[in-house]
């Protein structure tokens, strides 16, 4: 079983992330689902695709809920089944995790996976306000602690037991803010230096502004199918060889360490059980940097690094685009952007460019294991998928 | 005390405790484990043996930020500090911690829990609790 890829990623869209003015949930999703028929002409939506699994975090944004049927009529898949899934930021990573474990069942043979949020059209305190849902509320909200103060609670943390700096969070930012100017769909398409990230104004110390990715709209895509079908739609199909998913206490407070996201370490063990890889064999990776500490915990909630090496990691390079082991080659959920619901299935289409040379400019050659973290709200959801080049 | 034994194991419950200016935690008579927020079950073996017991409310802060960007209802506040205490009595608790100056406070200084006064308000309308150097 070791090693056999659990689903095939036949097809990938994704629509520009960024402000985007005068579209709906609907309209980005329906952008990303394009660019994903338009990449795989052989696939017939309303005779393949049997079922739909969307990320979706927040009803409030445009006071809509049930949004699935909504998106998968959209899309063009009625009368297919469509379940939407809110795990916060970690919402169509979750989704994508139900369509691979919905393929690798055996009961379908095509699916497609999507995530979606439209954001910007609100004001930054509305957008605020609804992404702290992911929080908890009678002991995280109530006392006055904000999603950028949960994070910096771990950043506090980890300088204290590691001795990581500001320097080394704000060189996460820069890195990703270079790959970013890469990437034509990213929010973000300008580098920053690292004295401008230093200067940005506190948020919640010791987090600056460049230290917390943005508010952004967008969309992507996935189209799923078994391994054993992928080439009837693709010549190109990239194998998802390993997955895994956990949970966590939603309180921070409530757990034993605040320098680790236990949920991440532990849907990282069974990614690469699930793989028969090891955290060396990975490539090239797409992690979530909703806070650049985020980034610095996640190189060593997966291995990359041991605890408390995170930030030497970006110090040295390692991770930039012409490092060892590039990590956010898109720009991240710094750079290219954050649209809560859309951000796992974003990851996924990013290594599955990159796996198929795609990814233009920022292209790293020679990759053939990819893999994707992705994290709900202060770490209560976490998932981690290994590819692999077809 | 008797009375106090008969009241839920809710957060509810726990919110009407602060109101009296008191911490209080459900302690499993069965394997001691101490929960705070209260659960009717215990997290550990799920034993519904419980009791309530009173948490002096003296503990060490394990980490902290200092919010600048406020949501609204916090605003006139900002910058405050808010940090995660460990108690003495063992469980972790979240809270703002006053009286002191934001670029003095330590991780490892002792603090003790101080109650606000009740606002009222809208729902939840539960009291708030913070830390202030012991
Ligand atoms: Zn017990």
């Amino acid at each position: 079983m070791k090693g056999k890829p659990l689903a095939s990623i036949a097809s990938a869209g994704l629509s520009k992330f960024g402000r985007r003015d005068g579209l709906y949930a609907r309209e980005l999703f329906l952008e990303a689902v394009n660019e994903a028929v338009e990449r795989c002409p052989n696939v017939d939506l309303r005779k393949d695709v049997q079922a739909l699994f969307v990320g979706h975090m927040g009803e409030s944004y445009e006071h809509q809920g049930h949004t699935g049927p909504t998106l998968a009529d959209w899309a063009g898949l009625l009368p297919a089944p469509a379940v939407r899934v809110e795990a916060a930021c970690a919402s169509s990573g979750v989704a994508l995790r139900l369509g691979i474990l919905a393929i690798a069942s055996g009961l379908f043979n095509v699916v497609m996976v999507g995530g979606v949020e439209k954001m910007t059209h609100r004001t930054t305190a509305e957008a605020v306000e609804f992404l702290a849902m992911a929080s908890d509320f009678p002991f995280e909200q109530w006392h006055g602690v904000t999603f950028p103060g949960l994070f910096a609670l771990m950043a506090t943390a980890h300088m204290n037991k590691y001795g990581t700096t500001e320097e080394q969070m704000a060189l996460v930012a820069v890195k990703n803010h270079r790959n970013g100017s890469l990437n034509p769909k990213a929010h973000f398409q300008r580098e920053v230096t690292l004295e401008e990230a230093l200067a940005s104004r506190v948020v919640a110390w010791p987090l600056k502004l460049y230290d917390c990715c943005p508010i952004s709209d967008g969309a992507g895509c996935l189209i799923l199918t078994k391994p054993e079908l992928a080439k009837r739609f693709t010549d190109e199909p990239v194998h998802i060889v390993g997955s895994g998913q956990a949970s966590d206490s939603i309180g921070v407070y409530e757990r034993e360490e605040f320098t680790s996201l236990a949920a991440a370490k532990e849907a990282a063990r069974q990614a690469y059980e699930t793989a028969g890889l090891s955290p060396k064999d990975v490539q090239i990776a797409e992690v979530h940097d909703c806070f650049t500490i985020a980034e610095i915990i996640a190189y060593e909630d997966l291995g990359f690094c041991k605890p408390g090496e995170g930030g030497r990691l970006v110090e040295e390079g390692i991770t930039a685009l012409n490092g060892s082991m590039p990590v956010n080659t898109s720009g991240g959920l710094k750079a290219k952007g954050h649209p809560v619901g859309a951000t796992g299935v974003a990851q996924a289409y990013e290594i599955c460019l990159q796996l198929t040379g795609q990814a233009g400019r920022r292209q790293v050659e020679g990759v053939n294991v990819g893999l994707t973290h992705n994290v709900g709200g202060s770490g209560a959801t976490a998932v981690v998928n290994i590819y692999k080049r077809g | 005390m008797e009375a106090v034994e008969k009241l839920a194991f809710t957060i509810e419950q726990f919110y009407a405790f602060v109101k009296g200016r008191r911490i209080m935690a459900a302690k499993c008579t069965k394997c001691e484990a101490i929960m705070l927020p209260p659960r009717f079950v215990c997290k550990a073996c799920r034993s519904t043996n419980l009791k309530w017991v009173e948490l002096e409310g003296r503990g060490k802060l394990l980490t902290y930020t200092i919010i600048n960007v406020a949501p609204s209802r916090f605003q006139r506040l900002a910058p405050y500090v808010v940090g995660i205490v460990q108690l003495k009595d063992g469980p972790n608790l979240l809270g703002m911690i006053r009286g002191v100056k934001p670029e003095e406070v330590r991780i490892g200084m002792d603090l003790i829990v101080d109650f606000e006064p009740p606002e009222g308000g809208a729902w939840p309308a539960w009291p708030r609790y913070y830390f202030k150097p012991a």
